[in-house]
């Protein structure tokens, strides 16, 4: 067994093409996967021109606590978008044309004016900025369409608040009387309001009778009514600010972190492909050599054999897994410190995809029809496993998982990817592994007294 | 000239093989129905027959590969080496590492010693580094058979083994083999040249159909055949003998 091994490690050394695809295809991998998740997505440039004047814009708008304050606006807006600032309105414009942005975010001279008439209720149309998007890059564009969008979204609901608490000042003073200045004019007026008018009336009514103090009854009775009424204005108005109120509340943490996730499948995807394809193609060269004739002619079982080219393979997984995470290290660092952990579900996964190859390569009579045979099975089998939850209905999701769930693949990536951080089972993963080794294994004997 | 029967029979040396009531089917084809047939030790014996006769069924069957349907195979003196049609060997590995890893696994008293004595025996001693995809198709198949020789088998198997070789190639692996059975190896080759039967055997076995229709020397054949006088064409001969056998 030992001489076997020996044998096939320098047989592997003095395929340069093999080789190279063991050493290549891992840090290629890693360096990809490396680069991805050390850097966020690109922000979309926006340029950005400001016509309001300076001294008008530095005032602001006054609204009291919680207030909007344009610079607050534009910080939020650069925090999703790069913002390039521009000195013109037609320099923005140019660069959207240029496609060296990809809009341009203009605020009109008026821009301020027509919020404030707005927020005092004067305001007939409603204050507007205007957005120029480059549609070469459809999806590019669709990106900063969301972008400012929610902004303007959010900078509605802040508004929408103070308008409605002004709104709400205002039926204060229609209710319960006093100083009201009008927008604009600047001047203060004392109001009466409802309850005052009650009270007063009341006063009145015992100073006449007949069919005047009916009549005083009626008017009476109305200011009880509106009063009553237009105190629940208060929630209602409250409520029109804020339409939908959004309870966020993480129901399951239990979900990787996004740089695990994108490690674990690199690693899966690897030993997929490369322990699957080798073990198969070594499996199958012995067919091709005649040696395997040879071989189980009393040199070695067959069960043997089959234990040797498994054992072959999870040597291979394990050093083309460790050249991976240790590329992987030099752009994210890795907790070393759970090694036992995704270093079990490394061999277990090495040894159930070299136990699957083992059976591609017992059924292939030559290295290339076994190649074309593992990657024919494989592929699909990864794609399907990373199909997430929610995109299709929950039958065929079940009907996914249970298909995925006959081979290496989708285990393998939840064992690594709970190797690798606390989130996910693991002990259940490796022991899945650990069955479909033993199964493949059985299949591989079972075709082998079949074929020859 | 061919010469019949370049060495008298060993009748009297101790038999090293013994079949009998060999059969096998693959499905509803017969490959084998009933062979029998003796072998003593140092014979060379030739398993003549055409494409399809069964000769590579036959000699599986003897290296233990595949069991028979029924009928015996008896082995008195022990391992007995077989060396396949087509070279199993590791063509990535060079000679040298070949012998040695057949020799390990083979389970060879002195692995490094036999590596030495199967090298000087082929005389590839200096292609000893050379990967086997380097060597010509005679060279591989001279490997191939030394790795059949590794644990010094009594009797010793070989199917087809000038297939696909040069006539040069031919003759120093016909050399090569009239050695081993001059230092006691039993060797039973099969070929569907008659020529080359005649030219290095003992002794001819004729299959047809997975029958044995005749065990003997060249010139019995001649006989049962109905020919006469000086060899002109070893291969008539043998058509004619098949055709008078109903084959
Ligand atoms: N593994 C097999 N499966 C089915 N048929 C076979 C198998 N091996 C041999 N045969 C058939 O048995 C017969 C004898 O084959 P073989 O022993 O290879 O003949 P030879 O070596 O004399 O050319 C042929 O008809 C062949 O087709
Ligand atoms: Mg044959």
């Amino acid at each position: 067994m030992r001489w076997l091994l020996l044998k096939d490690l320098q047989i592997l050394r003095r395929s340069p093409l093999l080789t190279a695809l063991l050493v290549i295809y891992p840090i290629v991998l890693a360096v990809l996967i490396g680069f991805a998740v050390s850097r966020g997505p690109d922000k979309p440039r926006v340029a950005f021109f400001n016509e309001i004047e300076l001294e008008e814009a530095s005032e602001g708008l006054e609204l009291g606590a919680g207030g909007f304050s344009q610079d607050q606006a534009f910080d939020q807006l650069c925090e999703r978008v790069e913002c390039v600032d521009t000195d013109s309105r037609e320099e923005a414009i140019a660069k959207v044309e240029d496609g060296d942005v990809l809009a341009a975010l203009i605020l009109p001279r008026d821009f301020l004016q027509r919020l404030q008439d707005q927020l005092a209720g004067a305001g007939l149309e409603p204050a507007s900025v205007e957005v120029y998007v480059n549609e070469d890059d459809p999806i590019k564009a669709d990106l900063v369409d969301d972008r400012i969008r929610s902004l303007i979204t959010e900078a509605n609901l802040v508004l929408s608040d103070e308008i409605s608490a002004q709104l709400l000042g205002y039926l204060d003073v229609l209710v319960e009387g006093g100083e009201f200045s009008i927008p604009f004019l600047g001047q203060t007026i004392d109001v009466l309001g409802l309850e005052r008018t009650e009270r007063i009336l009341k006063d009145v009514r015992s100073e006449v009778s007949g069919p005047r103090r009916e009549v005083l009854d009626t008017v009476i009775r109305f200011a009880e009514l509106a009063g009553e009424n237009l105190s629940f204005a208060d929630e209602l108005l409250g409520s029109v600010a804020e339409p939908i109120a959004v309870e966020k509340e993480v129901v399951s943490g239990d979900v990787p972190p996004l740089d695990t996730f994108a490690i674990a499948v690199a690693i899966a995807i690897t030993l997929m492909f490369v322990t699957t394809l080798l073990v198969a193609g070594s499996l199958a060269l012995e067919r091709e050599e005649n040696t395997f004739t040879r071989l189980t002619r009393g040199l070695v079982s067959r069960a043997g054999l089959l234990a040797e080219k498994i054992g072959l393979g999870t040597i291979c997984s394990i050093a083309v897994a460790l050249v991976l995470l240790v590329v992987l290290e030099l752009f994210v660092s890795l907790d070393w410190s759970r090694f036992p952990l995704f270093g079990i579900a490394i061999v277990l996964a090495g040894a159930a995809f070299a136990a699957m190859g083992s059976a591609i390569g017992v059924a292939a009579r030559e290295v290339r029809a076994s190649a074309l045979a593992a990657f024919a099975l494989t592929l699909p089998i990864a794609f399907l496993s990373l199909v997430p939850t929610g995109t299709v209905s929950e039958d065929v999701y079940d009907a996914i998982r249970i298909v995925t769930g006959a081979f290496p693949f989708r285990p393998a990536l939840d064992a690594l990817s709970a190797g690798l951080s606390p989130a996910g089972e693991l002990p259940l993963n490796l022991l899945h592994l650990a069955l479909l080794t033993v199964a493949y294994f059985a299949l591989a004997r079972l075709t082998l007294r079949r074929f020859a | 000239m061919p010469s019949q029967a370049s060495t008298p029979r060993k009748e009297a040396a101790p038999v090293v093989l013994k079949v009998s009531g060999l059969r096998k089917s693959f499905g509803e084809r017969e490959a084998l129905r009933g062979v029998e047939f003796e072998v003593h030790r140092g014979e060379l014996l030739a398993v003549v027959g055409p494409n399809g006769a069964g000769k590579t069924t036959m000699l599986g069957i003897l290296a233990g590969i595949r069991p028979p349907d029924a009928g015996r195979v008896e082995t008195p003196s022990g391992e007995v080496g077989w060396v396949p049609q087509q070279a199993a060997l590791y063509r990535r590995l060079t000679v040298g590492e070949n012998l040695r890893l057949f020799a390990r696994l083979e389970k060879v008293e002195a692995p490094d010693a036999a590596v030495e004595r199967m090298l000087e025996q082929t005389g590839l001693a200096e292609r000893r580094d050379d990967q086997v995809a380097e060597l010509s198709g005679g060279n591989q198949q001279r490997i191939n058979i030394a790795i059949g020789l590794l644990a010094d088998p009594a009797v010793l198997l070989l199917d087809e083994p000038s297939a696909g070789l040069d006539p040069g190639q031919r003759i120093r692996l016909w050399e090569f083999v009239a050695g081993l059975a001059k230092r006691g190896t039993t060797v039973i080759y099969s070929t569907h040249q008659i020529e080359e039967a005649t030219h290095y055997g003992d002794r001819l076995l004729v299959l047809a159909d997975g029958e044995s229709l005749f065990d003997g020397s060249f010139e019995a054949m001649r006989q049962a055949a109905g020919a006469s006088g000086e060899v002109t064409d070893p291969e008539a001969d043998f058509v004619r003998f098949l055709e008078k056998q109903g084959h």
